[in-house]
């Protein structure tokens, strides 16, 4: 036996076995089946916690996801924050304790898997209680595909915690009749320990499987710990029950009062007493069960305190016979004790006005004020809820399409209502989907309901106390009472919605489940309003806390962000290279031999290139195939420059620029025939400039008749660059004659290695006499290596996205998005030259027409030079200029614009760097200042080619 | 002059395909020659001259020649071959279309193939994909152009009874998807 408020027989347990767990220190003991909750209740252990902000004892209020102040810190098997001790399933060797409203994060990674699945139905049933039981069993039996999750480890909803009876017999065995039945149907998915969260449009809904946590440290690594099912149903029944709510009254926060149903659910599912003398208030019938049940298991039931004026006379007969008094037209006005409620006070209660109270003993105190139908799903899923007067409850208050409320959820509270209820439900839902109705959907048959009497809604008890309801606690994990709301309320707070934020209610991990609706009740008496007026908040996921972790799935580690590699990657790897993040790309940024740090790789790379010869992988840049007779009009009315002009077998170099005349992407392009371009883009635009060329094709411009095809990944493409390139392609490809002369400067040829088509193209971002080499990538390392052996003699070198960066630098080439950033136009840019001025219109034309892009104080790209020789400009660092004085201008410093690129150049023996800056072209030959760690480093504006500005290395 | 070698990006994975289940079995089919083809309309005659009806039908696959052709889009498909080369794909798709508006694109090296077969597929695809690949929807025959993890994939169906699909994924892709595969179909692993 665990603990001495186990009883010997009954409930959902496995007695046979015993777990081992610790809390708060101290050892205990328990039973698959448990939850930590009635593991501590079984022990006779009710405070957990204390509370956030007035360290107030705080137990276990409720026996699931609603109760709002029983939080636990588990420590083992692993970390985690803030968990309900009523939802947390025993499992050997659990470590917890428990905490005042914060927890603590795992300082260690979490290894556990988490993943999701994707799962489409005809009819996901949210909730495996009588009513979704019977709406899954109606769509299971006319073939329909369909989901049933329930957030408990078995099924049964409310039939797990009482005793209700069906067809004669244990209403579980009917349960378990049912989850075989529905096994047995290939179409039907069942998942227990499943909590249905978040409710979107179209039948989409967000569940989280907690699929290992009850195994504790016996987890399967293989399986995930926790998925998220992100489910497509045609149509969702939410069959997800009631919450039952608290009355307010003083000090209604004591370890030992608890809601009346979670005493049944403690009895009947987990075998445990949860005291041995209990007062039971009520407002309505449903809490004379609690108290029989109770009674009949040993409890010394003191009272049953009845706010109603009328009662119940059936429930109190019950009682009479029982031998429970009933104390009618009372209330339960406050209670004693401090780690545990050790007396409740109960006062005549006529009118609303309370009277002298008297103390009656007690170690459990419960609560019932009424159910709120569970409605997070449905209002989640912007569905209306209306107030009914006599529940005190909202209710749906609208169809929804595709969406349907069954059961307790839609405020039918008795057992057939519930099972027919949910077979309704089922029926419409597959009858929409336009699937045959089952010939048998035999439902089994409940007893007759008994018309309860008319519950009394009441909010909270008054506090004629000095107290002014400062002890009457609405939200026990926020320790925000009735004496906030009205302080609220006073402040002028008249939303229910600035109520909740003004006293946070509603805001904890519990989402308001027993505070929301008192708070709109609270406040509405307190205002004078209906409660249909004041509403209530928002109802938004997650219906219960879900981790990040378990969103985050399996987007962890090297699966978060694609990796993106050429064919070349594993040469690169096991040529050492250090590699650069280029959108989702791994590209080879230097490849360091031993002992180099990056600058000196790079310099070496540099330098092997300018005077020698070197080899970049190029094939993540863009490539676009741009066919049909319309090919050349497209590109004339994208770029700025002219390429219908363009002859079969040239290369030109365009920009491309935005409705607003700002450049977007450069690149090159290359006629292939009258018919057909090759568009190189930048790395990073590829996918962009695709979707600009199919905008304006699709929308402005669909009489044209062209294509755009993608073929970044169909050409693998290596520059081979400096003044020995030349003797390296000659040597790889001899049926080409790559004199000067017969292969000129921006122009291409295509030829076969072994049979395998090669082209070439004379493209340099180097300034070098340079060979783009395209291959299809299939080939791609034999084309390497071959190029490899034959730039041996020459020391051919691999070089990097650094180094290539430094030589177009070098030479001006600005590489769009990092010298340019949005409001950058060509001309800014030194490339008027690629503006055409002859062409009838294209994109960006009639921007350049105002009179501000003529404006001389525009930023334009220059070179600067350190005048220091050694100074590298951090890049983003800020231009400034003294006064005519010698001294810097009065704060705020008029700043001429930023550093862009900034590298050391083995060509010019010294730092350079690249930058937008206001008048920046009028200004060459000047000097200007660059603040580096806290010095004003003068820097000698230039133009932005600083090496080979005629051009002379481009032929070798 | 000494042949060129090919080298398939997933070579690296062989072994690691090689040690699943059959209920999850994944192969790295081999390469073929593919063509991206866009035509504005589709008749009698275009189909006379490719040799092959283009289907219509938004997102399926009809068997072409040694091939397949995949409906893209209202006026894509994907257009294989496993006896010509790319070269002549294109050349020969090419002239079939041009005298009715059309282009062909060699594209053979864009994508990668995997074949994935057994009782688990669509499970393990279930973990990354979004659209439904119940065998009621998707049989042999369907095709998806959606994503998988976070890469862009082609799915083909093979069978009518989910057991049997077609990935087509970018090339760059390629070691990603093989990661996230294996990843996906460890669950699947310690199954009896």
């Amino acid at each position: 036996m665990t603990g001495p408020f186990r009883i010997s027989e009954g409930g959902r347990i496995d007695r046979a076995t015993t777990l081992q767990f610790t809390f708060d220190g101290q050892p205990y003991t328990g039973h698959p089946g448990d939850t930590l909750a009635s593991a501590l209740l079984a022990a006779g252990r009710h405070q957990v916690a204390t509370s956030i902000k007035l360290g107030r004892p705080r137990g276990i209020a409720a026996a699931w996801a609603e109760d709002p102040s029983g939080l636990v810190q588990i420590e083992e098997p692993f970390p985690e924050p803030m968990l309900l001790a009523t939802t947390v399933e025993l499992s050997d060797g659990l470590v917890a304790h428990g905490v005042p409203g914060q927890g603590r994060l795992a300082d260690v990674p979490d290894s556990a898997r988490y993943d999701a699945v994707h799962h489409h139905v005809d009819v996901l049933v949210v909730g495996a209680g009588p009513a979704g039981l019977a709406a899954a069993l109606t769509a299971a039996r006319s073939g329909a595909r369909v989901a049933l999750v329930d957030e408990q480890s078995e099924a049964g909803g409310s039939l797990l915690s009482g005793s209700d009876v069906l067809d004669g017999a244990p209403a579980l065995e009917w349960v378990a009749s049912a989850v075989a039945e529905l096994a047995g149907h290939p179409e039907v998915l069942h998942l227990q320990r499943t909590t249905a969260f978040g409710s979107y449009d179209d039948g989409f809904v967000l569940a989280l499987e907690r699929r290992t946590d009850h195994l504790g440290a016996a987890a399967p690594r293989h399986l995930s710990r926790q998925r998220v099912w992100r489910f497509r149903a045609s149509s969702v029944v939410v069959a997800t029950g009631a919450h039952e709510r608290p009355v307010v009254f003083a000090d209604n926060d004591r370890p030992g009062i608890m809601l009346a149903g979670a005493a049944r659910t403690f009895l009947h599912r987990y075998g445990v007493l949860p005291g041995r003398e209990a007062v039971v208030a009520t407002t309505n019938d449903s809490a004379y069960d609690a108290a029989l049940d109770l009674h009949r298991a040993g409890v010394r039931v003191q009272a049953v305190v009845d706010a109603r004026p009328e009662g119940s006379p059936r429930r109190r007969e019950e009682c009479e016979a029982a031998g429970i008094p009933v104390l009618p037209m009372s209330v339960v006005t406050g209670t004693q004790g401090v780690d545990r409620v050790t007396h409740a006070l109960v006062a005549p209660f006529a009118d609303g006005q309370v009277g002298a109270a008297a103390a009656i003993a007690c170690d459990l105190l419960l609560v019932s004020g009424g159910w709120n139908p569970a409605v997070h799903l449905f209002s989640q899923a912007r569905g209306r809820l209306r107030y009914d007067e006599a529940l005190g409850a909202f209710l749906p208050g609208e169809q929804l399409d595709g969406l349907s409320v069954a059961g307790s959820a839609a405020g039918v509270f008795d057992l057939a209502g519930c099972l027919a209820d949910g077979r309704r439900a089922a029926r419409a839902a597959v009858a929409a989907r336009g699937i045959p109705a089952a010939d048998d959907d035999r439902l089994p048959v409940a007893p007759e309901p008994v018309v309860p009497a008319a519950p009394l809604v009441l909010w909270r008890v008054p506090d004629t106390s000095a107290a002014g309801g400062s002890t009457q606690f609405v939200d026990l994990q926020r320790d925000a009472t009735v004496a906030d709301i009205a302080r609220a309320v006073g402040a002028g707070l008249r939303s229910i919605e600035h109520v909740k934020r003004y006293t946070t209610i509603g805001t904890a991990h519990d989402q308001g489940k027993t505070s929301g609706i008192l708070t709109s009740g609270i406040t509405a008496e307190l205002l004078g309003t209906p409660v249909r007026d004041t509403g209530t908040t928002t109802f938004r996921p997650p219906y219960t806390p879900v981790a990040f972790a378990a969103l985050a799935g399996r987007d962890r580690g090297r699966l978060f962000d694609p990796e993106r590699v050429t064919a070349l990657h594993d040469w690169h790897v096991a040529a050492g290279a250090v590699f650069e993040d280029v959108g989702q790309w791994k590209r080879p940024r230097h490849y360091p031999r031993p002992g180099e740090d990056m600058a000196a790789a790079v310099l070496r790379e540099c330098a092997a290139v300018r005077t020698g010869v070197g080899i970049l992988d190029g094939s993540t840049l863009g490539k676009i195939d741009v066919q049909g007779p319309d090919a050349a009009v497209l590109l004339d009315r994208l770029y700025t420059n002219l390429m219908s002009s363009l002859a079969v077998g040239s290369v030109r170099y365009g920009v491309m620029c935005g409705v607003d005349g700002m450049v977007i992407d450069d690149g090159t392009v290359l006629r292939l025939a009258e018919d057909r371009f090759l568009v190189l883009t930048t790395t990073g635009g590829a996918a962009k400039v695709l979707d600009w060329m199919e905008e304006w094709g699709q929308t402005e411009w669909p009489d044209l008749r062209v294509h755009c095809t993608s073929v970044t990944e169909q050409w693998a493409t290596f520059p081979v660059v400096g003044p020995r390139s030349r003797d390296v392609v000659g040597a790889v490809f001899p049926d080409v004659d790559v004199s000067a002369a017969a292969f000129p400067f921006m122009t291409w040829r295509d030829t076969t290695l072994a049979g395998v088509p090669v082209r070439l193209a004379r493209i340099s971002f180097s300034g070098e006499l340079a060979f783009e080499v395209s291959v299809n990538p299939w080939y791609a390392v034999a084309v390497w290596e071959r190029l490899l052996d034959a730039g041996r003699p020459y020391g051919i070198t691999p070089y990097g996205t650094e180094t290539m960066h430094v030589l177009r630098a070098e030479k001006g080439y600005p590489i769009i998005g990092q010298d340019t950033d949005g409001t950058v136009t060509p001309h800014d840019l030194g490339l008027a030259w690629a503006v055409s001025a002859t062409k009838a219109d294209f994109v960006g034309k009639r921007s350049f027409a105002r009179a501000h892009n003529a404006h001389p104080l525009r930023k334009q790209l220059v070179g600067l030079l350190p005048v220091d020789r050694d100074t590298l400009l951090p890049e983003g660092s800020q231009i400034v200029e003294f006064a005519a004085d010698g001294q810097l201008p009065p704060p705020p410093v008029p700043m001429l614009g930023h550093v862009t690129s900034s590298y050391r150049s083995a060509e010019l023996g010294r730092p350079f760097a690249l930058a937008l800056v206001k008048g920046g072209r009028a200004r060459i030959g000047g000097t200007v200042h660059v603040p580096v760690n806290g010095t004003l480093v003068p820097v000698e504006v230039t133009g932005a080619v600083l090496v080979d500005p005629e051009g002379a290395r481009r032929d070798g | 002059m000494a042949e060129l070698l090919r080298t398939h990006p997933l070579e690296a994975w062989s072994t690691a395909f090689a040690d699943l289940p059959g209920t999850v079995a994944v192969t790295a089919e081999p390469f073929v020659a593919t063509v991206d083809v866009r035509l504005g309309t589709v008749d009698a005659a275009v189909s006379a001259a490719l040799g092959v009806g283009l289907p219509t039908a938004p997102n399926t696959w009809v068997p072409a020649g040694s091939g397949r052709a995949v409906w893209l889009g209202p006026d894509e498909w994907l257009l294989t071959s496993t006896d010509e080369t790319p070269e002549e794909l294109e050349a020969r798709v090419r002239s079939a279309v041009l005298p009715f508006g059309g282009s062909a694109t060699d594209v053979s090296a864009q994508r990668i193939g995997l074949r994935l077969t057994g009782a688990r597929v669509r499970d393990v695809l279930a973990t990354g994909c979004s659209i439904d690949l119940h065998p009621r929807v998707f049989g042999r025959g369907s095709s998806a152009q959606t994503t998988l993890g976070q890469a862009g994939v082609v799915l083909l169906g093979l069978s009518d009874t989910g057991d049997d699909v077609a990935v087509l994924v970018r090339s760059s892709f390629a070691g990603y998807l093989a990661d996230w595969l294996l990843d996906a179909a460890l669950e699947f692993t310690h199954d009896s």
